[in-house]
């Protein structure tokens, strides 16, 4: 038997898929029916979906008239405005740049899920590193290069800016929040607890809004700064404090007997926290924090109702005209297309990071 | 240095450090508060909440009563309120309904309920909700006029005005009181535990639906009949409940994308179930729809009920966005307010304490239901 499955593996696989199928399936008549009936419907859906996108689709950008005959997609539309829904109102000639700087935050989400770069040095140079580059390129002043003031940053450019200064600035502010709740000072723990609490009891725009409209009336006007680092500064806050309780979570995990090992060891707190207890907590934290970034990214999308120019904005903006109106399906379709294959592979990869972890502490 | 002095160093260094952030923290209060003085001193504003008094003046797109451009702020904010409740219980309901049964197809055996399931969480779940809202949104407002509707039967029509649904053709008090009868009979289920068997249960909706009637009927006015359906005059419905395309496509999103999330944490609740349970109650000879509502949902509903609260809290929040495509929850009546009146303080500290509440008090009645879902003597 050994020798047969090493030969021919498949078979063996093939087996038990047939077998899995049959049991889940096709156990007996009534299940069999709703087995045909609910894959042919699922089947007809997908087939009158790829008719519609791909078979009786209008491709080319020029013949906009061909869409209204045809009963297909229109993605004439995208192949027109989808520099305008990829980059906003950035200077046409430097979209290069843009295209670049976004490539750059890409890169840096990539290579962060990969296990060589998950030690805290190698991970915060890497976050730094691409959001410098991404900076470095869109603004261009550094480089030599035009200035594009950030007023003129937009489409999907503009919403990778705002996740990764997110991600990068509340990071750092979410792990001190929890160090603070932990701690063994009750004004700290109090102030720590109160913020938390009260920043995750309100909706997300109003922080945004708070940030966006109140915060100028209360600070002079030196301290203010631009509306778009204020609203990033409160949605880091906002992420601050979820990811806290994600790193509480963390903490909890560890036995307590660890703290009292450092201390009998003579190390200082600060060895025992960055040496023992940090490495693990991000370790047990690991799956919760790649939830809480891609909640992140799809949250980003709001900072549209605060009035910046992101993605959701500028596709707006690309069926905005009298000759594209009619297309606004294929321009959303184009969008969630983005956002659904970025979230997707995020969360999967969260699910397999806990699955992997499940099992090594079995 | 000995052990107690090494204390009491610490003890005056924590000291310290609690003084220096309370002292920083009213510092920051402090510059604030004079910062914004001179700020609406500048701007010729005088704050305090006497403006709640004066009318408002702009018209917005829904309420559940009457409202004119004459209402002063206070009603105002108080029909943003209710919207952004009426909003939010409705959408909790469908979400919870749904996510339960694409949960449970998510964990059943059937490789198809399966499967639309998967494709289901998988779909909504993934994109962000403003994107769907839009995205519904226009398609409602690209439907076609009353005349082409869209009807289900002559009972129900979608058109560019919205969906037209067939009402009671009772009044408000009659309304109030089947609302009231079904909370106390649903409140009856709950201490009877007949949660855990479902025939009681549907016996127990169905008495309620009947006595509802019933109530509906007695009260129904004279000479017309108990339903109102929709009818198509011209451009326009009469009779029945007109739902606008706003509250649609808000319900429409909100439910989705909550449904998908509920689902998940339902799902993941049925497979904490230990297979042990499941296949005791097979040796037993119970019926799969038994183990189902007497083995598999009890015990699943220990590990949903946290995540399901958060979900809940979560779709309260979620109405905010009704300001993206002009719903007037109270997120939206308080931006307006603020454009409007320039009172920007007090209206956020409303809006604030206004979320507080909501989500406190549903916090409060999540833990109700967890110490209820307990199990004894743990």
């Amino acid at each position: 038997m050994t020798m047969v499955t090493e030969h021919r593996p498949y078979s063996r696989n093939w087996h038990l898929l047939t077998g899995v199928v049959k049991k889940r399936a096709f156990a007996n008549l009534g299940d069999g029916l709703t087995s045909v009936l609910i894959f042919g419907l699922m089947l007809y859906i997908a087939w009158m979906l790829v008719d519609w996108a791909l078979l009786s689709a209008v491709w080319r950008a020029d013949n906009v008239g061909e869409c209204a005959q045809s009963g297909g997609a229109c993605w004439s539309v995208v192949a027109a405005r989808h520099r305008l829904i990829l980059f906003g109102l950035y200077p046409y000639d430097l979209h290069w740049r843009s295209s670049l700087a976004c490539l750059a935050i890409v890169t840096t989400v990539v290579l962060s899920c990969f296990p060589r770069f998950w030690s805290l040095n190698k991970l915060v140079s890497l976050w730094i590193v691409g959001f410098g580059t991404y900076v470095l390129l869109m603004d261009g002043r550094l480089l030599g290069q035009t200035h594009v003031t950030t007023d003129q940053w937009g489409g999907l450019a503009l919403t990778l800016f705002m996740f990764s200064s997110v991600v990068l600035l509340g990071m750092p502010m979410g792990l001190l929040l929890a160090l603070a709740r932990r701690s063994k000072l009750p004004v700290v723990k109090g102030a720590a607890s109160l913020l938390i609490d009260f920043i995750r009891s309100l909706p997300l725009l109003t922080t945004l809004f708070a940030a966006a409209i109140v915060i100028p009336l209360l600070l002079p006007d030196w301290l203010n700064g631009d509306k778009i680092w204020r609203v990033i500064v409160g949605f880091a806050l906002f992420f601050a404090c979820y990811q806290a309780e994600v790193f509480r979570g963390g903490f909890q995990a560890i036995p307590k007997g660890q703290f009292e090992a450092g201390r009998a060891l003579g190390l200082t707190s600060w060895q025992i926290l960055s040496r023992i207890v940090l490495p693990q907590v991000f370790h047990h934290a690991l799956p919760s924090t790649i939830n809480m970034v891609v909640v992140t990214f799809k949250e980003t999308a709001i900072v549209i109702i605060i009035g910046f120019f992101d993605v959701l904005a500028s596709a707006n903006a690309a069926f905005g005209t009298v000759e594209w109106a009619p297309y606004y399906i294929e321009v959303y379709a184009f969008v969630g297309a983005i956002y659904w294959a970025f979230i997707f592979s995020l969360s999967q990869y969260g699910e397999y990071l806990k699955g992997r972890m499940s099992v090594a502490k079995r | 240095m000995d052990v107690a002095a090494l204390k009491t160093r610490r003890k005056r260094r924590d000291l310290l450090l609690q003084v220096l952030l309370v002292v920083s923290v009213i510092l920051v209060i402090w510059v604030a508060v004079s910062t914004a003085h001179t700020n609406l001193t500048k701007l010729n504003m005088t704050s305090g909440f006497g403006f709640l008094d004066r009318a408002t003046g702009w018209a917005y797109s829904f309420s559940l009563i009457d409202r004119s451009i004459d209402d002063s702020y206070a009603r105002t904010l108080w029909i943003g309120f209710t919207n952004t409740l009426f909003l939010g219980l409705i959408c909790i309901v469908l979400s919870t309904v749904i996510g339960f049964a694409i949960g449970t197809a998510r964990d059943a055996r059937q490789l198809g309920f399966n499967a639309l399931a998967a494709v289901y969480i998988q779909l909504f779940r993934n994109l962000p909700l403003i994107l769907q809202l839009v995205f519904w949104y226009a398609v409602l407002i690209h439907m076609p006029g009353p005349r082409q509707a869209y009807a289900l039967g002559e009972a129900i029509f979608l058109s560019n005005r919205g969906l037209m649904l067939p009402g009671l053709n009772v009044g408000p008090a009659a309304t109030l009181c089947i609302l009231v009868s079904l909370v106390l009979l649903a409140a009856g289920i709950f201490r009877l535990k007949t949660l855990r068997t479902g025939y009681k249960l549907i016996l127990w909706l169905a008495a309620g639906a009947g006595m509802s009637l019933m109530l509906a009927w007695v009260f129904a006015p004279e000479n017309s009949a108990l339903f109102s359906l929709p009818e198509q005059r011209g451009l326009r419905f009469r009779g029945g409940i007109s739902v606008s395309i706003e509250l649609t496509a808000m319900i429409l999103a909100i439910t989705l994308y909550g449904s998908a999330y509920i689902a998940e944490v339902v799902r993941g609740g049925l497979n904490e179930v230990p297979s042990g349970l499941t296949e005791a109650g097979k040796a037993l000879g119970l019926s799969s729809r038994a183990i189902w509502f007497h083995i598999k949902m009890p015990m699943a509903l220990r590990t949903i009920m946290p995540p399901l609260g958060n979900q809940w809290i979560f779709i309260m929040k979620a109405t905010t966005l009704g300001v993206a495509i002009g719903f007037s929850d109270l997120f939206y009546i308080i931006s307006t307010s603020i454009t409007q009146s320039g009172q920007t303080l007090e209206l956020m500290g409303l809006l604030m304490m206004s979320f507080l509440l909501i989500n406190y008090t549903l916090a409060q009645i999540v833990n109700l239901l967890n110490a209820r879902l307990a199990l004894k003597g743990h």
